[in-house]
């Protein structure tokens, strides 16, 4: 086997990785990712696979703005990572988070509901809603990264304690209209990661905030849901249903007349006397507290249209993700909401697509009928698999693309296993930055 | 060779190996239940495999419904057909005459078609929408909308029809339910509402519902991928669900590869040390270059796949453990369509999911 001139790595490294620098015309190398070879996968996995390395910098998609992750990380205050479930959002939002650390600044991390080795190689053991210094992390740049995880019900208990008495905040913590709105209200995870950015904020301790968004059903919930909490504790309903509370039972239907009379029999017939009583108490104790929870959600939303806040939309080649991550992008251009653009995970991609899907079947079932060479027949099959995989998702993607021609995007190559360290995190920021193996060691 | 699918089965696409331990007294398929419920991680195919167990269970010439709860539409872009309205009908044919129906359920629609149903009070409830009544009944107090929700799935299972064999309207629903994380609050209805309403309407309409999650007429199925953090998510998800008392159905591993390497050439190739020679030798004898390049990547390749098999390997392990039925369906790389669908549906009614 022959080694590239000048070439100094072993051999062994080199079989697997200098293939890189033979893109055939068909496919669309970038100059950036053509020339030097690829990475290795980190140490950390050396136990499992010393076998030639993943390529996480891939080519990139001819025609699509690339995402300047570097850029984005030294300048931002603010990073936002959003798009729908089980794409690897949490994932991307600590791996940014990481690199912006090691890139010199100081950085927290909001999580929401991260996987559970991950969780543990933050230092997130103790849910205790307050940022912690990440071990591990190189400061040699002067940076440092501290994670929390977003304890929802916390966070608002917090707020209800530092807005009113004890005997108030006492009396709002039992009621059961509170508590289940504060522990499940869809709506309210999305409210109080808000909360927390903005508190978080206002501290002025960090030099970059990246936010992980709640697990929603839809990407979009995320957008909606602090106005609609806030619409509906600051709305007219909860205007109604505060009038006994302020006038007594007897002025309640005097001043609000008819409309309200039916309001109320459909209440109690539907949901009981006793849940109108409390949740009647609920809301005024929640009003005398904060007086304009829209307020509140305004202010939220002013923050995260200012300058200094990227959005950063998440998918996976997959259909539902790409359509939730295009519906994302479209929404956040029409709030006026600064996006930087869109992150696609678990791409795969191949060296040789030149050997179609078609070729390199017909092959192996060559080699098949003459019983010979099994080995090459299942290399050629588990191409043919690759390309397959590899040009359904550059399809899906091109899809995306084509309606948002101006959204810059990065793609990150599929990992074989899950990433649960920090050298892990670190791959996958170099992979977002697209940095190869060889500048990295220079 | 035991049956496929029952407890403790491992059973890999390729067939090669079969381990099956049966453990007696545990629900165990074929599924033969009134309502299935499918749940599973966010991005594991949850639509996809309630819309082949529906076309499955429909084989043969029966009538089912297949819902959906989230408002996305994932019914109507899984069957190929034009969003669903709040009304029940078909998206499917499937062999021997069946029938699969589906509808999108909607909160505020349930609460109206709720007030009407039992107040006659629709009208009403139109007018208490223009306040944000509803929006407060389905939004806001979550246990509330589960209920609306659940309750509608609820009436769709108990539906008569006397002009039907069976006198019901569906011979059985299928429910693409929320993800894994939030399955057994969203089916523990009665719990969600007990702080909210100890008694009334509300209340009766939860333990209603929950007559209906009985173990004999229902079963939450789980879908994952053979990757960590799904099955980490099934393995919770089995553990809260059996904490709370709801009924386990079977596990659902969906995208799996089918291994096609030896597995002495998967070693060789997870430490890059495949025979390099013998490659070049076949890519020659088939009629191709073997150029270095080509053969790189094709070693890179292989190694990926050796890697992800053997990661999938690992993870089917722990879904075994787990002791429940485990059905699969492969990785389809060119992506699903309503034809995947169909062979989704047959593989598992190969693998005797249902009866």
């Amino acid at each position: 086997m022959d080694s590239t001139p000048g070439d100094d790595r072993p051999q062994a490294e080199t079989s697997s990785r200098s293939s890189r620098s033979a893109a055939k015309p068909a496919k669309a190398t970038s100059a950036a990712s053509g020339a030097k070879g690829t990475r290795r996968r980190s140490a950390g996995s050396a136990a499992r696979s010393v076998g030639p390395a993943p390529r996480r910098v891939r080519p990139h998609p001819a025609g699509a703005p690339l995402l300047d992750v570097d850029a984005m990380l030294d300048t931002e205050r603010i990073i936002v990572c959003c798009g729908s479930g089980g794409v690897g959002k949490t994932t991307t939002a600590a791996a940014l988070a990481l690199r912006a650390a090691e890139r010199g600044r100081d950085v927290v991390v909001l999580t929401i509901d991260p996987a559970r080795r991950l969780a543990q190689s933050l230092g997130l053991t103790a849910l205790d809603n307050t940022p912690r210094e990440v071990a591990g992390v190189d400061g040699t740049a002067g940076g440092r990264l501290d994670a929390m995880m977003l304890d929802m019900k916390r966070t608002f208990d917090e707020i209800v304690l530092a807005h009113s008495s004890p005997e108030r905040a006492e009396a709002l913590l039992a009621n059961p209209f509170y508590q289940s709105l504060s522990s499940s209200f869809s709506g309210t995870q999305e409210y109080m990661a808000m909360e927390k950015l903005g508190q978080l904020d206002a501290t002025g301790e960090w030099d970059l905030i990246v936010v992980d968004t709640p697990p929603t059903r839809s990407a979009l919930d995320f957008l909606d849901a602090p106005t609609r909490l806030g619409t509906f504790l600051d709305g007219r309903l909860l205007r109604l249903l505060l009038a006994p509370a302020k006038a007594g039972g007897r002025a309640y239907a005097k001043v609000l007349g008819a409309g309200i009379g039916m309001f109320t029999r459909v209440i109690t017939k539907v949901l009981g006397a006793q849940l109108l009583m409390d949740l009647s108490q609920f809301v005024a104790a929640l009003e005398t507290m904060f007086g304009g929870f829209r307020a509140r959600a305004e202010e939220t939303y002013r923050l995260l249209g200012n300058p200094g806040t990227s959005f950063v939309v998440v998918a996976a080649p997959e259909a539902a993700a790409l359509r939730e991550a295009s519906y994302f992008v479209d929404r956040l251009d029409a709030e006026g909401m600064p996006l930087a653009g869109l992150v696609v995970n678990r791409m795969h991609h191949s060296d040789a697509v030149a050997l179609t899907v078609e070729r390199s079947l017909a092959a192996a079932e060559k080699l098949d009928e003459h019983g010979e060479h099994p080995l090459a027949a299942a290399v050629l099959r588990i191409h043919a698999e690759r390309v397959r995989l590899a040009s359904r998702e550059a399809r899906l993607r091109d899809r995306f693309t084509s309606a948002h021609p101006d959204t810059p995007l990065v793609e990150v190559e599929a990992l074989s296993e899950d990433v649960h360290d920090l050298a892990g995190l670190r791959e996958i920021g170099y992979a977002l930055a697209r940095v190869e193996r060889l500048e990295r060691a220079g | 060779m035991a049956r496929a699918g029952r407890a403790g089965t491992v059973k890999r696409v390729s067939g090669k190996r079969t381990v099956t331990e049966d453990v007696d007294g545990e629900a165990s398929g074929p599924w033969d239940r009134r309502l299935h419920i499918v749940t599973g991680k966010g991005g594991t195919g949850k639509t996809t495999m309630a819309g082949a167990l529906a076309v499955a269970l429909a084989t043969g010439g029966r009538r089912i419904l297949l819902t959906e709860v989230e408002g996305r539409q994932q019914i109507a872009q899984l069957f190929d057909t034009p969003p669903l309205p709040y009304q029940e009908r078909k998206v499917a044919s499937a062999p021997g005459g069946g029938e699969v129906f589906a509808l999108a359920i909607d909160a505020d629609e349930a609460l109206l078609e709720y007030l009407e149903m039992f107040y006659n009070l629709r009208r009403a409830g139109k007018a208490l929408g223009k306040i944000g009544a509803v929006d407060f009944a389905t939004t806001v107090a979550p246990g509330v909308r589960d209920v609306l929700l659940t309750g509608k799935v609820k009436e769709a299972v108990n539906r008569p029809d006397a002009t039907r064999p069976g006198g019901l309207a569906y011979d059985a629903v299928v429910l693409d339910a929320p993800p894994t994380g939030r399955i057994s609050r969203f089916l523990n209805v009665t719990a969600e509402v007990a702080g909210l309403a100890k008694m009334g309407p509300i209340r009766a309409q939860a333990d209603s519902v929950m007559a209906v999650l009985r173990p004999e007429r229902a079963a939450v199925h789980l879908v994952t991928l053979l990757e960590e953090m799904p099955v980490q998510e099934t393995v919770d998800a089995v553990a809260e669900l059996t904490r709370v008392g709801l009924p386990l159905g079977g596990v659902i591993v969906n995208m799996a590869r089918s291994p096609l390497l030896k597995v002495n050439q998967s070693r060789l190739a997870r430490r890059g040390e495949l025979d390099r020679e013998e490659i070049v030798a076949g890519i020659k004898e088939a009629g191709l270059e073997p150029t270095r390049e080509l053969v790189d990547a094709l070693a890179w390749e292989a190694s990926q796949h050796a890697d992800r098999v053997a990661l999938e390997t690992a993870e089917r392990a722990e879904i075994a453990a787990l002791g429940r039925p485990v059905y699969e369906v492969p990785l389809v790389a060119d992506g699903v369509d309503v034809g995947t669908i169909y062979r989704f549906a047959e593989m598992l009614r190969a693998q005797q999911m249902v009866g």
